[in-house]
């Protein structure tokens, strides 16, 4: 903080307050602290770009898998968290825009549709991952899918198991349902001839425990190693879905400072800052969708 | 408080600072990245085969992003060094992944090699969803397992 020549009463006589010692002006510590700010912006990008790279080598040497499990993904919710989280890095930019004219009051309306739109977004997280939680559709041996794919969008309706992801009961082939009414824990979608995973009992058997019972799985799954898909796509939403959380932490203490006005048109940095942040959250999420949701 | 934006500084104390992207510039790119999305959703209606989807889908993200870091991020209206940092990160990813995909491909005939032709002795363990066997006779749904697969 800038200790100025002036008293904190007459902030607007000569030196401005938040002006620190070792920069000129104003200006320049602005343009200093966005450099900053991307250079931490940066490092973020090396994070990611390591789960991206897992992503690719995977995708490359296995496109199968990647072919067969977006299938369990809702194109349609993971589009709307798109079109949210892309409207509300409008309202941050928007709200610096108001921030550098001093409209404090616009400021606030745009920080908090921002805020909203990213609660909006772990809303819709949250109903994917609950649905996923409950599905089986977990990393590693935890991969335990009661349903086949394309069965992701009635998460209200029926398949709730009893307790979450419980391993399929056994006896469940495809050809019995027809005649017996399913068990209490398989839904209606379990009569569905075209499905053939919920006999499938576990995930490879390297990581079976010793002396776990067999598995009953009659028919092959269509496709290998399906956990790895969820494994990374679990990695890569998870970590997008903290730096989400972080930066709705910012946003909402943003907020705060812009309803007691701490945020002038000579003095907004902590918002300029913050909404690179946002932006940047936002601009993974642009290809975070298309690698996870959309794979053709 | 400042009634409009004016290109001054009001005073010297409340010198303007950053780059003043005008609010249509804003809706306009808003608008141009909610087209991409329907866009690159709709798109997956056909099918160009694997990898020409794949590159459609992240040119279009590409510009998506593009458009998000010049204008909500002003990176065109910052200076050089700001968009250096950005294009500099990324090309470091991109060199990161690309080395390593190259890398990873590359032994994969070992692999298909190994896989096709184990050495004497090898036996493979066991997966549940390993694909079948050449010709496993096709079991009985409820029989018991008796892991008729590689």
């Amino acid at each position: 903080m800038a200790s100025s020549s002036t008293t904190a009463a007459e902030p607007h006589a000569g030196h401005p307050p938040r002006l620190a010692h070792q920069f000129d002006t104003p200006a320049q510590q602005f343009e200093s602290v966005v450099q900053g700010m991307w250079l931490f912006l940066a490092t973020e990008i090396l994070l990611f770009g390591g789960l991206f790279c897992a992503y690719a080598v995977y995708r490359a040497n296995h496109p199968e898998i990647f072919e067969y499990a977006h299938k369990y993904l809702d194109t349609f919710w993971g589009a709307v968290n798109t079109v949210i989280l892309l409207c509300s890095s409008f309202t941050m930019a928007a709200g610096v825009w108001a921030a550098q004219r001093g409209r404090r009051v616009m400021l606030s309306v745009m920080l908090a549709l921002t805020l909203l739109g990213g609660l909006g977004f772990l809303g819709i997280k949250y109903v994917e991952y609950k649905h996923k939680w409950e599905a089986g559709l977990l990393w590693g041996r935890h991969y335990q899918p009661l349903y086949p794919p394309g069965h992701h969008g009635e998460d209200a309706t029926p398949h709730t198991p009893a307790s979450p992801a419980p391993a399929p009961p056994p006896p469940a082939p495809p050809a019995v349902p027809a005649e017996t009414p399913p068990p209490a824990a398989v839904s209606a979608d379990a009569a569905d001839p075209s499905w053939n995973l919920h006999a499938f009992d576990s995930g490879p058997r390297g990581l079976l425990l010793p002396g776990s019972a067999p598995p009953v799985a009659s028919e092959p799954q269509p496709v290998r190693n399906v956990h790895i898909f969820f494994g990374i796509y679990f990695c890569m939403t998870g970590l997008h879905g903290l730096h989400v959380i972080a930066g709705l932490i910012v946003i909402g203490w943003l907020l705060v400072g812009a309803v007691a006005g701490r945020y002038s048109g000579g003095y907004f940095t902590p918002v300029e800052v913050g909404g690179l942040y946002w932006h940047l959250v936002d601009l993974i999420w642009i290809y975070l969708f298309p690698l996870l949701y959309l794979i053709h | 408080m400042a009634e409009h934006a004016s290109t001054h500084a009001h005073s010297a104390s409340d010198e303007h600072v950053g780059h003043r992207v005008p609010l249509w510039v804003l809706a306009a790119t808003l608008a141009a990245l909610l087209a991409l999305t329907v866009l690159t959703v709709s798109v997956t209606a056909w099918n160009f085969g694997r990898a020409v989807n794949l590159w459609i889908a992240m040119i279009i993200a590409t510009v998506k992003a593009t458009l998000v870091a010049l204008y909500f991020m002003h990176v065109r209206y910052d200076k050089p060094i700001v968009g250096l940092i950005l294009v500099g990160s990324l090309a470091f990813v991109a060199l990161f992944i690309g080395l390593t995909l190259m890398d990873a491909v590359e032994y994969q005939t070992y692999l298909a090699d190994f896989r096709d032709s184990p050495p004497p002795g090898y036996s493979p363990p066991e997966m549940p969803g390993e694909r079948p066997a050449p010709a496993p006779p096709a079991t009985p749904p409820s029989a018991p397992p008796t892991d008729g697969g590689t």
